[in-house]
């Protein structure tokens, strides 16, 4: 009797619980369901929390004391932040994927077609599938917050809204902000979706009462949600908003096929332009909400759910996935948390470097002394950071209170005062190992022991730099990249002797940046210096062979990179790229040959230095976006011309012949030990170089190309110019066995 | 013998006693005789510190609180403070060359008469050679002129000081824009007539577009009625307890305006539109209209509604404030001691309007008394969500542990004796004129009721709450 009673009860516990990550309640005649993955800080549309969302909906539709329902995620900071991506990647063919979008479509249909309004309670990522299930709902209400975001960042995968975005966002929000959304796949504030239509309304976050801030403010959003729903069936809350002129007028224009075509044509060649073609995911979202609107939502679907399966299959959406994977895992601090938390910084040298390292440091809570030795370049330091915030108080992301209370952490100065209270120095002085070392002493004479002494170099090893140091432990790279707010990558050096805890320092303050950081092992150019630096010797070889500036830059854009070979190479500074060449020769040799650093080095004596000195390969003029060449530059080429060898000179072998010297350099970091592991080898030449993205950095191509045909190109270039092409033992190991892979 | 000299004696008599016995068998005796309160339940008798000078109040006054744009809507902010300082001395009877000091609060700033307390006094023929300043501190500026009082007369600096605020609505200064503004004064350096040209030919339509003195918060941008619906939420305030509450404060107010208690209001004759006696802002209604109010700062789910925020108004008020010795050498009958205060000041976002929650347990500790101990209390009611969020945040040992850091929560806040004579909801809120005249209630309802000790609070934009004590000055 006891032992029967007691396995009901266990029976009827196990019903209760089977369900682990949806639950709802009803609340007068509202269902409150609510979102919970139990084993992530984050919601995904998984497959489990997709059967049990179908079961709880189910079972409130059967239920006729409810009369409406709120859709609420209970984890903070989350609502949905998209679909599972292992979901997906479980998938082995395109079918498969159609099939997981379509099961997806036919859900978020049910609830659209909802007999009960459903309201959506958003606070916190609402990205992805995420958004697409929001867009199903009747009724959309977000909070405030800042980490409320709504957003489709499929595109960034490679992929597509697959679960009825590319269908309901045009109806929603009108055919140029669709676009806009999807293609960019940019986040969106709430206030923005607000003007946008995209959401109904927004709820305002809470300081604390009686309760936590972010909890009380998440059960304030289900109470306002509660009576939007009831007020949804009460009819007191319409479900439409009134339109205004310009909204109509859009519609209109919307209305007619020509205006459409129009757009379609506009939007896909700016889609050309920006891509060069080699992204295929933006070009299918712009053809499923075309057969959308053209051909009836039934086609549109349709059309929806196999291009999601055909992109999923691409080695593009691979390269891009595994990206994101990588950048994730870029955002952790393997070696633990530091003994001591960086408070108080100071950085050396307001130049471009280190004003912008200040930038990105004193709105995170850290007390920042920007010095420098004279007040011309403090103030123009200066005044680079306070630009940089005013920026973001022009586009309303900042009010201009939080500019300036942010700016009051900032400590500009010309001498040492302050120096003793500071955990981290930060050193962007000329790139000159006398100057480095100056600094170094001086810095170590003024701060406590605990001191870190990071140092912002390019190419200069850093356990040069440390031989100065009283506490060589305490020394270590941060290798940031221009213009460091825009930049992503933060390439972290460590020599034998830099300790545990400074690397753990390290990592987190550049964390605290919002930086994706990779760790790497001292030497000559580090990683990305060092891969860059064999292409620029090449390139330099190009231009003397006669290869015209405008058209090298086509070819690399062409073949992927954001910005022209050239155009970068006047970006980085020519006097750097002299400077670095030249460090990199000595350590290098002849593997680093290509042109003549002659031809750098009278650039440089001529003031041609780049796009900081306003001449380069380019001239700058301020206000003008055109480039013209540099004429004088020419000059310099054509008296080094060199002549071109017709069997390695056509437009592919020159793209190959830059490509090829900076993955072999790559792999050859990796065969060091300078890079720990492959992953880190891309996200740092996607990152901070700008390998190109769809192909997803140097070891992903290798994968993907095949080292044995890349081994076979760099034989052919090696006949002609000798050792630069020769590939690395690494590289030979992959193309003589191609079950070798770096990614499985 | 006339009654007046009679009660000066009795005073004399007390004060005499007060020196030497404090508590002896005198005290017992006017208790007896005139007070109902049972003083031996307080924790302690006086406030009084030793080396610490006894400030006292002597009156305090001021004009009817009147909706801005209704019968002040021709006075210029001085004119109503001239006419509380006026009110003041006529009810006083000082004599104009007496007063050593004269401190005033203001909130919006008339260009004219930024030193407004200056131009009022010498507008109310104050001898000239008294100076006079102006001080502002948002909602607690005319607080802020008593206190500044107070340190005036402890330092040993003043033995008189009128202390008051004012605000008038129903005029702002409205400014050019910006750009306009940078080129009007340019126009002023400009030598020729061809730079002057120039000058004028840039001026474009959108410069026209005035700014207005700005209602929000400068450091969060939010208006202080949008940080109160947010507080009310995060407190859990409900719109019917909010509703419940301005009702309570309208018909609390009538009350004593028909009963005539509001005894500091004076009467103001308004050059063509007659003699104003009576606040017009109190309106008695019923829960049933109050029910049927739109929300008014977040729509449309908010809680906060018109008659649960004071409304913009006119106004001014004043104070008379002395050493003790002053007064009594002066033959005033002294009606209170100003004892403690506080001002504190906290996140200016999400605990704009939560000062006196934090203040109370201060001030209590600082006098050595308890909530208990305190007999009338005086809080100005921005929001009726406000007052409430404030009762419950007090009410919290979450609250208390979380943001104030202390070990347990304040305590209950006895609502019965909470603004029995109405307060800002019904009466008004001239922004810089409040603080006194909640002092002056304090004391009048001390008085009244005859309790010993009142506690007065006053939260203001920035997030920043000044906090008093008043001693009844019955006992001395």
């Amino acid at each position: 009797m006891f032992h029967q009673q007691f396995f009901m009860v266990g029976l009827l516990f196990v019903c209760r619980q089977i369900r682990s990550h949806v639950s709802y309640e009803v609340k007068d005649d509202v269902a409150v369901i609510r979102i919970n993955n139990p084993d992530s800080k984050v919601n995904t549309l998984s497959i489990p929390m997709q059967r049990e969302m179908a079961e709880v909906m189910n079972e409130v539709w059967a239920n006729g004391a409810v009369k409406s329902v709120v859709l609420i995620s209970s984890k903070p900071g989350c609502f949905i932040a998209g679909a599972d991506i292992n979901m997906i990647q479980a998938c082995r063919s395109a079918e498969e994927v159609t099939a997981l979008s379509q099961e997806g479509q036919k859900m978020f249909e049910k609830i659209e077609k909802s007999p009960i309004p459903i309201v959506a309670a958003i606070n916190g990522s609402c990205l992805g599938g995420g958004l697409e299930f929001a867009l199903a709902c009747q009724y959309r209400v977000a909070t405030k917050s800042r980490k409320t975001v709504l957003g489709t960042p499929e595109v960034m995968l490679g992929l597509l809204p697959g679960a009825g975005g590319t269908q309901r966002l045009p109806k929603m929000v009108g055919l140029p902000s669709a676009f806009d959304v999807m293609l960019t796949g940019r986040n969106i504030r709430a206030d923005k979706a607000k003007k946008m239509g995209l959401v109904h309304q927004l709820v305002d976050p809470l300081g604390p009462g009686l309760k936590d801030s972010d909890v009380r403010t998440v059960e304030y959003l289900e109470e306002v949600a509660v009576g939007f729903a009831k007020g949804i069936v009460n009819k007191s809350i319409p479900l439409t908003k009134r339109k205004g002129i310009m909204q109509k007028l859009q519609d209109y224009a919307m209305g007619i096929p020509f205006v459409r075509q129009q757009i379609y044509k506009t939007v896909t060649k700016r889609v050309m332009n920006q891509t060069k073609g080699l992204y295929p995911a933006p070009l299918k979202i712009i053809e499923c909400v075309k057969a959308g609107l053209e051909k009836g939502s039934e086609a549109g679907y349709l059309e929806e759910s196999q291009n999601f399966g055909k992109l999923a299959m691409t080695p593009e959406s691979k390269a891009l996935v595994g990206l994101y994977q990588g950048q994730v895992a870029c955002k952790k601090n393997r070696f633990g948390t530091p003994e001591r938390e960086v408070k108080n910084l100071a950085i050396l040298g307001a130049g471009l470097m280190g004003a912008g390292i200040a930038q990105v440091t004193v709105d995170k809570g850290v007390n920042v002394i920007l010095k420098d030795t004279a007040t011309e370049g403090l103030s123009r330091g200066q005044d680079q950071v306070y630009k940089g915030f005013n920026a973001k108080v022009k586009k309303k992301s900042i009010t201009s209170f939080e500019r300036d209370t942010t700016m009051s952490c900032l400590t500009g100065q010309l001498d040492y005062s302050g120096f003793e209270r500071v955990d981290m120095v930060i050193e962007a002085v000329f790139e000159d190992l006398s100057i480095k070392h100056k600094v170094l002493k001086e810095v170590e004479a003024v701060t406590p022991p605990h001191c870190i002494f990071a140092t912002n170099t390019s190419g200069l090893p850093i356990k040069d730099i440390a031989a100065a140091s009283k506490r060589p432990e305490n020394v270590i790279g941060m290798h940031y990249f221009s213009p460091v707010d825009k930049m992503q990558l933060l390439e972290i050096i460590t020599t034998d002797k830099t300790s545990k805890d400074t690397t753990a320092s390290a990592v987190a303050l550049g964390l605290k940046q919002g930086k994706i950081i990779i760790v790497v092992k001292d030497g000559p150019g580090f990683y990305t210096t060092r891969c860059l630096s064999p292409m620029l010797a090449e390139l330099l070889r190009l231009l003397q062979e006669g290869v015209e500036p405008k058209k090298l830059d086509l070819l690399t854009t062409s073949f992927g990179l954001p910005v022209g070979a050239v155009i970068l190479a006047d970006e980085v500074g020519i006097d750097v790229a002299a400077h670095v060449g030249k460090t990199m020769t000595k350590a290098f040799g002849s593997r680093l040959d290509g042109g003549n650093i002659e031809v750098v080095t009278t650039m440089v004596e001529k003031g041609f230095t780049g796009r900081k000195a306003g001449k380069g390969f380019y001239i700058y003029e301020k206000g003008s976006k055109s480039r013209n060449i540099n004429p004088a530059a020419e000059e310099i080429l054509k008296k080094f011309k060199l002549s071109a060898p017709p069997s390695v000179s056509s437009d592919s072998d020159v793209q190959y012949r830059l490509v090829s010297r900076f993955v072999n350099e790559a792999l050859l970091c990796l065969q060091e030990g300078i890079l720990s592991n492959p992953m880190e080898g891309d996200i740092g030449a996607v990152f901070g170089l700008g390998f190109p993205p769809f192909l997803g950095g140097p070891f992903r191509f290798v994968d993907a190309f095949g080292a044995d045909k890349l081994v076979q190109k760099m034989k052919k270039y090696e006949e002609v110019y000798g050792n630069q092409f020769t590939a690395c033992q690494l590289l030979q190991d992959h193309a003589k066995d191609s079950s070798k892979k770096f990614y499985k | 013998m006339d009654t007046q000299v009679f009660i000066i004696i009795i005073i004399i008599i007390i004060i005499i006693v007060s020196h030497h016995v404090e508590g002896g068998h005198f005290n017992v005796k006017i208790k007896s005789l005139a007070f109902k309160c049972s003083m031996q339940t307080k924790s302690k008798k006086t406030l009084a510190k030793p080396g610490v000078k006894n400030i006292v109040l002597v009156e305090g006054v001021r004009t009817p609180f009147l909706l801005s744009g209704t019968i002040y809507n021709d006075f210029m902010a001085h004119d109503l403070a001239r006419a509380a300082l006026l009110g003041l001395l006529n009810k006083t009877s000082l004599p104009k060359d007496a007063v050593d000091y004269i401190v005033y609060g203001t909130v919006i700033q008339e260009v004219k008469t930024s030193n407004v307390a200056r131009e009022a006094a010498l507008g109310a023929g104050i001898s000239e050679k008294i100076p006079a300043h102006t001080v502002t501190m948002a909602c607690i500026s005319a607080n802020q002129a008593i206190t500044t009082a107070v340190g005036l007369i402890a330092a040993g600096q003043c033995d008189v000081v009128v202390a008051g605020g004012v605000e008038t609505m129903s005029d702002m200064p409205i400014r050019h824009s910006r750009k306009m503004r940078k080129t009007m004064l340019t126009l002023n350096k400009a030598k020729t007539l061809s730079q002057r040209l120039t000058l004028l030919s840039k001026i474009r339509l959108g410069y026209l577009t005035p700014e207005l003195p700005a209602l929000t918060e400068f450091s969060t941008n939010e208006t202080m009625g949008h940080s109160a619906d947010r507080l009310t939420a995060a407190f859990g305030v409900s719109r019917r307890e909010q509703d419940e509450f301005a009702f309570r404060s309208h018909s609390l107010a009538k009350k004593a305006q028909d009963a005539g208690l509001l005894s500091d209001v004076l009467s103001v004759n308004v050059p063509g539109k007659g003699i104003v006696s009576k606040d017009n802002g109190i309106r008695p209604s019923s829960m049933e209209q109050l029910e049927k109010l739109k929300p008014v700062f977040i729509k449309p789910h908010g809680t906060i509604t018109p008659a649960s925020s004071s409304f913009l108004t006119d106004g001014a008020s004043a104070v008379l404030l002395m050493s003790e010795e002053k007064a009594l050498a002066m033959g005033y009958k002294p009606k209170a001691y100003l004892r403690d205060f506080v001002f504190v000041s906290q996140d200016p976002k999400d605990q704009l309007l939560l000062g006196p929650s934090y203040a109370t347990p201060e001030v209590l500790e600082k006098s050595g008394i308890t909530l208990d101990d305190i007999d009338v209390f005086e809080f100005h009611e921005a929001f009726a969500g406000q007052i409430l969020a404030n009762l419950k945040a007090m009410d919290s040992d979450w609250f208390a542990q979380t943001c104030m850091g202390r070990k347990s929560k304040v305590g209950v806040l006895p609502i019965e004796k909470l603004n029995l004579w109405g307060g800002s909801l019904s009466l008004g809120h001239p922004f810089g004129a409040t603080g006194a005249r909640l002092v002056t209630a304090a004391v009048n309802r001390l008085k009244k009721e005859g309790g010993q000790y009142a506690l007065v609070a006053a939260c203001a934009a920035g997030g920043q709450v000044v906090m008093k004590v008043i001693q009844n000055y019955f006992f001395i």
